[in-house]
């Protein structure tokens, strides 16, 4: 479903990702996992269409996401790592947008809003302005919004970022068994190292923009002696502490944060 | 064609959906209409101007119509901040079609608010001199609107943050307005400032309105015309380059 040959993307003279190679076959759930800045959220924006690589190829369903942008956003649905709703349209509202911009059949629209909004437990505030949701319905409803069009792939960047315990655990219940009845792939990455544990099937650890291992979680134990996946996490990537310098999105939440309490 | 539709819609729920806001923005308008209008009446008078008020109305009106369409644009950094821009951005629909999707629905908005200004305008006592040509100044209207909502979305796209904001509203949007000949006829300007004025597209845009409002043009209405439907063009093209520039 995804295959990455030999991918690099360079920002000047920074190697964000360095030649890293992958196959991601239909209908698994695929973990990509890695300290800050080690290019999850780079490779991320290059499968969807986002960034063009600097070299090597990638397919996505047999397509090009650097050529063929169209076809390939049909392709996926994508719940990013920062908020990407309309705060002040209504939950279903958002789902309608998106529906039509995905082309879905009116009726299906309907449907499948209904079903998925259920699923995520927003149907009863299907009519509420998305600012007055909490942070984890806000996620739901992302979720629920990236299976609306039925994606055969499904990107999930840091999904459960900021979310209780109770409302992860609940998403990836969701997200798994949408997993299976739907045969979507989900292509996922967390820092949460039980959750890559318990619903991926292979995980691959990149670092410094390489990849450095890849395998099922207890493939990545036993190759490193460790007993969880967090130690075997660490063996990997080093216990050094990454800073990423704040982007211009990041100051800009920053004032909004300050208008927001006038 | 329904990608267009729905960010059309989006523009307009929005914009009915802010209410203070919609009241707010008439504020400034409407001192310059009152105190302005009042105050410089009985000078503007004994000028031989006529009434200030009725000179003033349609300069209002097109103030009106700019800030509400350029604001409009420039609401896309808003968007790429809450992150809905990346929605729009990785649909399967092409930049173009959401540029235009915005774009119109900025100005249908800018519409509005500059009909509700009219409003205001004809309670303190503007009255338009030949209602036939009522539909032209809606024309006018509308062509300012799209001029300045694909300026605004130009400006948007090209904004990383915030920062460039108070530098875009004291440098571009104040002098588009001041300089348009709102607030004072345009014969016998100093050199400098005819010049100036000129080249300011808001200047045809209220003289337009002058013309089909209480039919007192300083450039003939196919002047008007023409140069805003050019520069609407031109500034269409220019948005929707910048859009398709954006980086997320």
């Amino acid at each position: 479903m995804i295959r990455v040959e030999h991918v690099v993307k360079k920002f000047g003279d920074f190697t964000a990702v360095d030649d890293i190679s992958f196959e991601v076959q239909t209908g698994e759930i695929f973990a990509f996992l890695g300290p800050n800045g080690a290019g999850k959220t780079t490779t991320i924006k290059m499968l969807t269409t986002l960034l063009p690589p600097t070299s090597g190829t990638m397919e996505l369903n047999g397509l090009n996401p650097a050529v063929q942008k169209e076809e390939v956003r049909k392709q996926f649905g994508i719940v990013f790592q920062d908020p990407s709703l309309d705060q002040d349209l209504k939950a279903w509202e958002n789902m309608e947008l998106h529906g039509v911009l995905y082309s879905v059949p009116r009726e299906v629209r309907r449907e499948r809003t209904e079903m998925l909004l259920k699923l995520f437990d927003l149907w009863e505030r299907r009519n509420a302005l998305v600012k007055e949701f909490s942070g984890g319905m806000k996620r739901r409803l992302e979720i629920a919004r990236g299976f609306l069009h039925t994606p055969k792939i499904l990107f999930l960047d840091e999904p459960t970022l900021g979310l209780d315990p109770q409302s992860r655990n609940q998403l990836w219940t969701h997200v798994k068994s949408l997993n299976e009845t739907e045969k979507v792939t989900v292509f996922l990455t967390t820092h949460y190292m039980d959750e890559a544990d318990r619903v991926a099937q292979r995980i691959a650890v990149i670092d410094h923009g390489k990849i450095v291992a890849m395998g099922s979680s207890q493939e990545l134990k036993e190759r490193t002696k460790t007993e969880s996946l967090e130690e075997a996490f660490l063996v990997l990537t080093g216990t050094s502490i990454r800073d990423e310098s704040a982007s211009a999105t990041d100051r800009m939440r920053q004032m909004a944060q300050m208008w927001r309490k006038r | 064609m329904s990608a267009i539709y729905i960010l059309w819609l989006r523009e307009l729920k929005k914009y009915t959906r802010s209410r203070t806001q919609i009241v707010a923005s008439l504020g400034q308008p409407l001192l310059y209409l009152l105190v302005l209008g009042f105050g410089f009446g009985p000078v503007f008078q004994k000028a031989g101007g006529g009434s200030y008020l009725q000179f003033v109305a349609p300069g209002v009106i097109g103030m009106v119509v700019l800030f509400t369409s350029i604001f409009s644009g420039i609401a896309l950094l808003w968007d790429r901040q809450f992150g809905f821009l990346k929605e729009t951005l990785v649909a399967p629909v092409p930049r173009l079609l959401v540029m235009i999707g915005r774009t119109l629905g900025g100005a249908t908005v800018s519409m509005l608010q500059g009909t509700l200004m009219v409003i205001v305008c004809l309670i303190a006592g503007f009255r338009p001199t030949r209602l036939v040509l009522v539909p032209l100044g809606i024309l006018f209207m509308l062509l300012i609107a799209i001029v300045f909502a694909a300026l605004g979305v130009a400006i948007g796209s090209s904004l990383q943050d915030m920062q460039g904001f108070q530098l875009i509203m004291n440098f571009l949007v104040m002098p588009i307005f001041f300089l348009s000949g709102a607030l004072f006829p345009l014969n016998n300007l100093p050199k400098a400032l005819a010049v100036v004025t000129r080249l300011d597209p808001l200047t045809y845009g209220v003289d337009g309105l002058r013309g089909a409002l209480i039919g007192a043009n300083h450039f003939a209405i196919a002047t008007d015309l023409g140069v805003l439907a050019v520069v609407a063009v031109a500034l269409l093209y220019l948005g929707a380059w910048r859009f398709s520039k954006i980086e997320v």
